[in-house]
């Protein structure tokens, strides 16, 4: 299980903003270490984002994707409260979960 | 019995020597004593919170009389110590033995993006590079330039590349003090930084007519 | 359906590749400032201070790019955990440690700090007073915590958490170094004495680059240290995340790649040289609103 993610979620004029901090060390497996060695590739490849019980959002991330990914995307709708839940998964096959709620 | 006064004095300013003289050994450990900063606890500090590593050795923190006077005077050190100092430097400069001082401008580019060479983290004796570009505005297409030194863009054609300018430049490069005592720029050809072919290549990149630094 | 509105590409991403949605925003930036400077043709040269102004307004246009999404937060939250949690042989948590404002106190105590604290008699930075509450409550061996201070890719640091954790704490608060008792006038003089010190075989002090305004190494802006304006911008700014490492970083690792940098031996971590050298820069910084862990290049 990967590493807590932050979340925030806040409704402006029927518009909810949600915010996702990763923690994630995205390696493109192109960078080489101090010995010289290539790093293995290892990175996030699916992200998903509902409300609720919807989806608002799917994302394919691949290795231009930073170290420590930050997302920020907005949907119509929302109520404070709400339950917001971000989930990825990585090429390894592991996986993390986090919720927020609307504030 | 009462003591004579010269008895008396004598005593005080034996106290006093004492004190002074035995302050640095036996004070407590440099920072957290509570007179200001005298020269042996400055040094105390030195000696107990650095250690040597790779290539940097404590030595390094041993100041030259160049180092010692700039230090002191933050850089603006009066007239004459100033004038006697750069002649010494002058005198230090070890010049090419073949009298040439024009080498290949594109070996000096590499040496100009090169910033590598001397810390802990490098290997001794590996090439070191110049890291000019740290301070200094040179090729027109390197945008990523620093500016605590002056742009040195179209110098060649601005000053000419006479032997005299070539010398001076070159000079300049190994012994930067040797013309302006406390200046910022490290003094690479006597520090062993640079090699003497690496300045002349680097004399090139500046002075070069087909250089990109002087190409209209 | 969901707007994206923000992204960041990473500094080594963006130069392995130079494709991707998420490195072209990052990469805009520095065409148009060659741009400008091809433009300024001959110019350049005498106006290399005057040039500096669109490159450094594409500079801060990256700063304000890389504002939002600061992965210190996460080193804070975990930092938040290691100070929560029991640990070392006492298996005890750092809930009783005293930063300067009482035990437990967290809020504000990095606005305050290096200070002099009495029941050690020393005047101490942050990162030394973990150890010192590190040892002292959770029985961890100061050889232990001072062995690998600095994270790396493999390792990460606790002692880093615990610095972004704390510095969180301040944000918001002016700050307030004390340099009121003897020593801790003391630690500021020998630490503007070291500021000062031209030694090795570049000759380098920390002034030779930090005492002068509006300077750059490279692309890197150089604040002036020894002034107060210079202070309170440089020092606000750290712990910091760095994108180019993707590491969190803690004002001893600055000091300490700065050491290196200036082709010194290296300093012994949390040692008094290092907390002098930060007293004279933080208590220069005094006044200034810290706004919490930053993030940089």
């Amino acid at each position: 299980m990967g590493d807590p993610m932050k979340i925030k979620a806040a409704l402006m004029d029927g518009v909810t903003e949600v915010k996702v901090l990763m923690r994630h060390p995205m390696e493109t497996g192109l960078r080489k270490d101090e010995s010289g060695a290539l790093v293995p590739a290892w990175f996030i490849t699916e992200v998903t984002a509902t409300h609720v019980d919807r989806v608002v959002l799917r994302a394919q991330f691949g290795t231009s994707v930073a170290r420590n990914p930050y997302l920020a995307f907005r949907f119509k709708g929302g109520q404070p409260g709400d339950r917001i839940t971000v989930s990825w998964v990585d090429s390894k096959g592991d996986r993390r979960s986090d919720e927020a709620t609307i504030g | 019995m009462r003591r004579g006064r010269c008895t008396a004095a004598r005593t005080r300013a034996l106290a006093v020597a004492l004190v002074v003289l035995g302050g640095g050994a036996l004070a407590p450990v440099a920072l957290q004593a509570a007179d200001p900063a005298p020269d042996a606890r400055f040094k105390q500090l030195l000696q107990q919170d650095f250690r040597p590593r790779g290539g940097a050795g404590m030595d390094r923190l041993e100041q030259d009389p160049v180092q010692k006077i700039c230090t002191e005077t933050h850089d603006r050190p009066p007239a004459g110590p100033r004038e006697a100092l750069q002649k010494e430097q002058l005198e230090a400069i070890r010049w090419p033995a073949d009298g040439h001082f024009l080498g290949d401008w594109r070996a000096g580019e590499k040496v100009a993006q090169d910033g590598r060479g001397m810390t802990w983290s490098d290997l001794p004796g590996a090439v070191s590079g110049g890291g000019c570009y740290g301070c200094h505005q040179i090729s027109p297409q390197e945008i990523a330039f620093g500016t605590i030194g002056p742009s040195l863009l179209q110098l060649g054609r601005k000053r000419g590349a006479s032997p005299q300018m070539q010398r001076y430049v070159y000079g300049h490069i190994y012994d930067a003090k040797a013309y302006n005592l406390c200046s910022t720029m490290p003094r690479f050809g006597f520090s062993g930084a640079l090699t003497e072919q690496q300045i002349k290549d680097l004399v090139a990149l500046l002075l070069d007519p087909d250089s990109p630094v002087n190409r209209p | 359906m969901a707007e994206v509105t923000g992204a960041r590409a990473g500094a080594a991403t963006h130069k392995a590749l130079g494709v991707g949605r998420a490195a072209r925003a990052i990469a805009a930036a520095w065409p148009w400032v060659a741009a400008i400077l091809l433009w300024s043709g001959a110019d350049t040269a005498m106006a290399a201070g005057g040039a500096s102004d669109p490159v450094d307004a594409a500079i801060a246009r990256y700063h304000e790019m890389l504002d939002e999404g600061n992965p210190a937060e996460l080193d804070e939250m975990r930092g938040e955990q290691l100070w929560k949690t029991a640990a070392g042989p006492a298996h005890a948590s750092l809930e009783g440690c005293d930063l300067g404002r009482g035990p437990g106190v967290v809020k504000g105590a990095y606005a305050e700090l290096p200070r002099l604290f009495a029941d050690t008699g020393r005047v101490q930075d942050l990162e030394s007073r973990l150890i010192t509450c590190m040892t002292g409550l959770q029985g961890i061996p100061e050889s232990e915590i001072v062995a690998k201070p600095f994270s790396t890719d493999s390792a990460r640091s606790d002692i880093e958490a615990l610095v972004a954790y704390v510095a969180g704490q301040s944000r918001g608060v002016t700050m307030r170094v004390p340099v009121h008792d003897a020593k801790e006038k003391g630690a500021y003089a020998l630490g503007e004495r070291l500021f000062f010190y031209r030694a090795g075989p570049y000759d380098f002090s920390c002034a030779s680059c930090h005492s002068s305004n509006g300077s750059r190494i490279r692309l890197q802006e150089l604040p002036n240290l020894s002034t107060t304006a210079g202070a309170q911008r440089a020092y606000t700014s750290w712990p910091a995340y760095r994108v180019s490492q993707g590491l969190f970083r803690s004002f001893q690792w600055r000091l300490y790649d700065c050491f290196r940098q200036q082709r010194f031996p290296e300093p012994v971590y949390a040692s008094d040289a290092t907390i002098a050298l930060t007293m004279f820069i933080a208590a220069n910084a005094n006044g200034a609103v810290y706004n919490g862990p930053g993030i940089k290049r």
